[in-house]
């Protein structure tokens, strides 16, 4: 296995070239924190990005951040913090997830599209994501976007390689739009609700004008009860004043307690990095669906006896089931086709992964235009071959 | 005129007779436009100094018609301009003589109405305020409120990317599109993402959100809806000094606070729209800030203390918040007429930079210097929270001269926006009108990496021509599919 640290973006469009000319795979690695996610990909030779680093503008009046794909992303969020400012989309730190310990890079967020809770009012990573500088898979170095925030010049290629999982391009700097940390938070909490009865209360906080910036629910499992749970930031008077309506709105599905900051933080710490299922052993499925539609899912999803987890106000299902056999791959896929989503398999044994579909099958059509995307960044398949779906 | 029009294909426009029969046997009645008087209507849009009559204009109503429509097309090899209302500024919609427009604005429908998921579905025509519209009863609305939302339609907002005024705490389209009908220029039809916030594989909505009609045709809209706030209230400023205006934009960012806007206006703009508007601007000053907040009265009586707080730290001459509907209505209204009240003064373009808000000052001593430069005049609107700008380069439409001058002021002003760290455009497009300077924000590879994804979404290249590309563009050959 050869391991290739090219340390400018020249070195790394050359390694790129190179690979192409020879027909070397290359897997494309960032912290390495992934611990054997998605689909294995056969590759001869690894690039990582770790000399790849460092913050190269940040300007806090103007809230942007830039910085070279391989920079730890702790780097940046403490850069951040420094001036009271943070990542939108809250990016979830799945060390816990996996039980690995590497450094979650700038570059790995950006092409796994990472989003936390905030995913329902701040948007996503590619929602925050303004700027990119790649190499594609014929070894040519692109960029796309820029600095400002308002860009439509051209193709957007920035949001088209979000959440491409290194299979389209190598990023080597990307700069993302910031906002100011809020200068606090809370959390409303219930217990006791039903699957149903807690989408119905977070989908009437999250209709109403109080700006939730989490609406998270845990149903009942083993010992516990379950919870759910909203949380609104800003400044003193909007918290109080929210705080007063969203407990008035939410009263007719039961008692509201309230937390305060630390506690609240802590909790969407949880949320935000599946910590539910951090230390068992179940395979963890990651499943996208119209919030309406959850409590029909989990209802399909029971068979598999599974511990859930809801988040986005239901849009975003957790499901931790045995890891044995498929991991209910058959079984996932199409209650969370039924329901108008998609399913992703974040974490299993290897021999799992090799053998079952870790992302939804997409219809014919719409894999054709994956498959025209890829040629059109990486004709000759160099880039993580496989990652996403078998040929891409 | 600058622009170049490639000239018509003399093989395409000797199929017309094929062309118009096949049209009509897929669309009946009056869906296909040929007379010569009725296609005026689509000869041009809002870049209107530009125009050219199409061979033939249709207009389906249903995605399968628009799918054999460019079924047919692309067998041909017959040019296809996709239409909403036409009111593009930077000729987006302008069509060639041996094209086809297809206008989408007979299927302006609305599908579905999800108030639990906060979502809509809706067909590509319906115009971006009538959408807002079918859910303000129950106090929602779509969010992107492009100055044109009245004519405008989710179609020509999709391949845009359209903005608005609300677009610092909301997002452009691009953050409120959930999910899309594509009919491919094979006359395939996707289905890509839909009521739930991802969807899987490669983010083809970030693709196709902005790129102007190059890669397929829209013909329906899964669009996020959100729930209005409370109350909204503007304060209006004026500042003795441009520098000033800057720096409170800086410190109330600085502050950790976002408003859902923050407009600026340079002297010459505050009197074009005071003398059409009365909208009660300050007449004596360089520039003015309209900042807006939301939520109860509590909070946005909290918010505008520290807003006011910190103008006044920047010596602010004119404080002015609004105490009622009314009130706010004047305010609001002076803004939103920039482009008509400038158009009862004098003929403009409008151009549509961005810069990294640090550099306003730079930015407005250039532009300045550039008008002038022409012998010509300038009024600036702009989205200072954001850094869009909208320099109104005024001319004498009847005098062909002046034109030019404007035009070539107008991409220079373009030019400073790029070497200071900004882009060619915020909100309104390529189109013809930025073909040619793409060059200045793009390598040769930059280029090359947006024309293969064209070449393979549209390997015959009919789709909406000589758009957004330079003419001269690099391209290769169709990409061969990966194994
Ligand atoms: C297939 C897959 C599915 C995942 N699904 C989820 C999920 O649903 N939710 C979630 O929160 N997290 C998910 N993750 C975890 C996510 O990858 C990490 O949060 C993040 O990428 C960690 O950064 P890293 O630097 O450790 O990346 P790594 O673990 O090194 O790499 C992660 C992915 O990004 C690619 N990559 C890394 N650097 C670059 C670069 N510079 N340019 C291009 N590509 C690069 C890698 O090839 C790999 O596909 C997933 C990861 C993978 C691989
Ligand atoms: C007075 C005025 C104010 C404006 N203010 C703003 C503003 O504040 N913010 C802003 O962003 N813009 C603004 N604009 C520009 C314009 O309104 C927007 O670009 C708008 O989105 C265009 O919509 P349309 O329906 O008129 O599209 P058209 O002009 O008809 O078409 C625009 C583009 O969309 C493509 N297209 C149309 N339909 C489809 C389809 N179904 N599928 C694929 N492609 C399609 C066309 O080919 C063309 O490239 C303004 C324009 C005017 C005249």
């Amino acid at each position: 296995m050869t391991l290739h640290i090219p340390s400018s973006p020249a070195e790394l469009a050359a390694v790129v070239a190179a690979a192409r000319s020879t027909g070397t795979p290359l897997a494309v690695a960032g912290g390495g924190t992934r611990a054997g996610l998605g689909r294995p990909v056969q590759a001869a030779a690894t690039i990582s990005t770790e000399r790849l680093s460092g913050i190269t503008l940040y300007e806090p009046a103007e809230l942007v951040i830039a910085a070279k794909a391989g920079t730890p992303l702790r780097e940046v969020t403490e850069a951040l913090a420094a001036k009271g400012q943070r990542l939108p989309f809250e990016p979830m730190d799945h060390r816990r997830l996996y039980g690995t310990s590497g450094e979650p890079t700038v570059g790995g967020v950006a092409s796994a599209n990472v989003s936390g809770p905030a995913r329902i009012n701040l948007g996503a990573a590619r929602d925050s994501m303004i700027g990119l500088k790649f190499v594609n898979g014929l070894g040519q170095d692109v960029k796309s976007g820029g600095r400002v925030m308002k860009n439509v010049t051209g193709l957007d290629l920035v949001k088209a390689l979000a959440g491409s999982f290194g299979t389209l391009a190598v990023f080597h700097e990307v700069c993302f739009k910031v906002l100011p940390k809020a200068e606090g938070e809370r959390t409303l909490a219930m217990t006791g609700l039903s699957v149903p009865q807690a989408v119905a209360a977070l989908s009437a906080a999250l209709g109403s004008p109080f700006e939730p910036t989490g609406a998270a629910h845990w149903p009942a499992s083993g010992g516990e009860t379950a919870r759910t749970l909203i949380r609104i930031e800003g400044f003193a008077a909007p918290l109080a004043y929210r705080t007063d309506a969203l407990s008035k709105l939410l009263a007719p599905f039961g008692a509201v307690e309230t937390l305060e900051a630390d506690a609240s933080a802590g909790l969407w710490a949880d949320i935000r990095d599946a910590a539910a299922f951090a230390g068992t052993d179940a395979a963890v499925w990651r499943i996208s669906v119209p919030p309406s539609a959850a409590p029909a899912l989990a209802d399909r999803l029971a068979p598999l006896e599974p511990r859930l987890m809801l988040d986005w106000g239901g849009g975003l299902v957790w499901a931790g089931v045995a890891a044995t056999g498929d991991a209910g791959a058959g079984r996932v896929h199409a209650a969370a086709k039924a329901a108008g989503g998609y399913a992703t398999l974040v974490r299993a044994p290897e021999t799992v992964r090799g053998a079952v579909d870790v992302f939804s099958p997409a219809a014919g059509p719409l894999m054709a235009i994956q498959r025209k995307m890829k040629a059109s960044f990486d004709p000759d398949g160099v880039l993580n071959p496989g990652r996403m779906y078998p040929g891409v | 005129m600058a622009i170049a029009f490639p000239a018509p294909r003399v093989d395409v426009l000797a199929k017309r007779d094929r062309v118009i029969a096949a049209l009509k046997a897929i669309v009946p009645g009056e869906g296909v436009i040929t007379e010569e008087k009725e296609r005026r209507a689509f000869e041009t849009d809002a870049l209107t100094s530009y125009r050219r009559l199409p061979m033939v204009v249709v207009l389906p109503e249903t995605t399968e018609q628009v799918a054999a429509i460019l079924a047919f097309c692309h067998a041909e090899g017959v040019p296809v301009v996709a239409r909403g209302a036409g009111t593009s500024l930077c000729g987006g919609s302008i069509p060639q003589e041996d094209a086809v427009v297809l206008g989408v604005a007979k299927m302006n429908r609305v599908l579905d109405v999800n108030f639990a998921d906060r979502t809509m579905r809706v067909e590509a025509g319906i115009t971006n305020l009538a959408i807002s519209g079918e859910v303000a009863h129950a106090g929602f609305f779509y969010a992107p409120d492009p100055s044109s939302q009245l004519a405008c339609t989710i179609a020509g907002n999709v391949a845009m990317n359209s903005g608005g005024a609300h677009c610092l705490k909301y997002g452009v389209t691009a953050n409120n599109i959930l999910g899309l009908k594509l009919v491919t220029v094979e006359g395939e039809i996707v289905e890509i993402g839909g009521g739930a916030l991802d969807s899987p594989g490669y983010d083809l909505i970030g693709l196709l959100v902005g790129s102007e009609g190059q890669l397929g045709v829209v013909t329906e809209v899964t669009v996020r809806i959100l729930r209005q706030a409370e109350g909204a209230r503007p304060v209006l400023f004026g500042f003795r000094e441009i520098a000033q205006a800057g720096q409170t934009v800086s410190d109330i960012i600085g502050a950790g606070i976002i408003p859902v806007a923050i407009e600026y206006m340079d002297r010459e703009a505050i009197h074009i729209c005071e003398a059409f508007a009365k909208a009660g601007y300050p007449l004596d000053v360089e520039a003015m800030l309209i900042i807006e907040v939301e939520g109860s009265d509590a909070e946005m009586e909290a918010m505008l203390v520290r807003i006011v707080d910190i103008a006044r730290r920047h010596d602010v001459a004119v404080v002015k918040e609004s105490k009622s509907a009314m009130e706010t209505a004047a305010i609001w209204k002076g803004r939103k007429s920039a482009f008509g009240a400038t158009g009862r003064v004098a003929d403009y373009i409008c151009m549509d930079g961005t810069i990294p808000t640090g550099r306003l000052p730079d930015v407005l001593e250039g532009i300045d210097r550039i008008v002038k430069g022409y012998g010509l005049r300038v009024a600036n609107v702009f989205h200072a929270g954001d850094g869009n700008l909208h320099p109104l380069v005024m001319f004498n439409v009847n005098d062909p001269a002046e034109q030019v001058k404007a035009e070539h002021a107008g991409e220079d002003i373009l030019r400073l926006c790029v070497q200071l760290g900004g882009c060619l455009t915020g909100e309104h497009g390529v189109g013809i009108e930025k073909r040619d300077l793409m060059r200045e924000q793009f390598t040769e590879v930059d280029l090359l990496q947006q024309t293969r994804i064209k070449t393979a979404l549209d390997p015959k290249w009919i789709l909406n021509p000589a758009k957004v590309f330079p003419l001269d563009a690099p391209r290769d050959e169709a990409p061969r599919e990966a194994a």
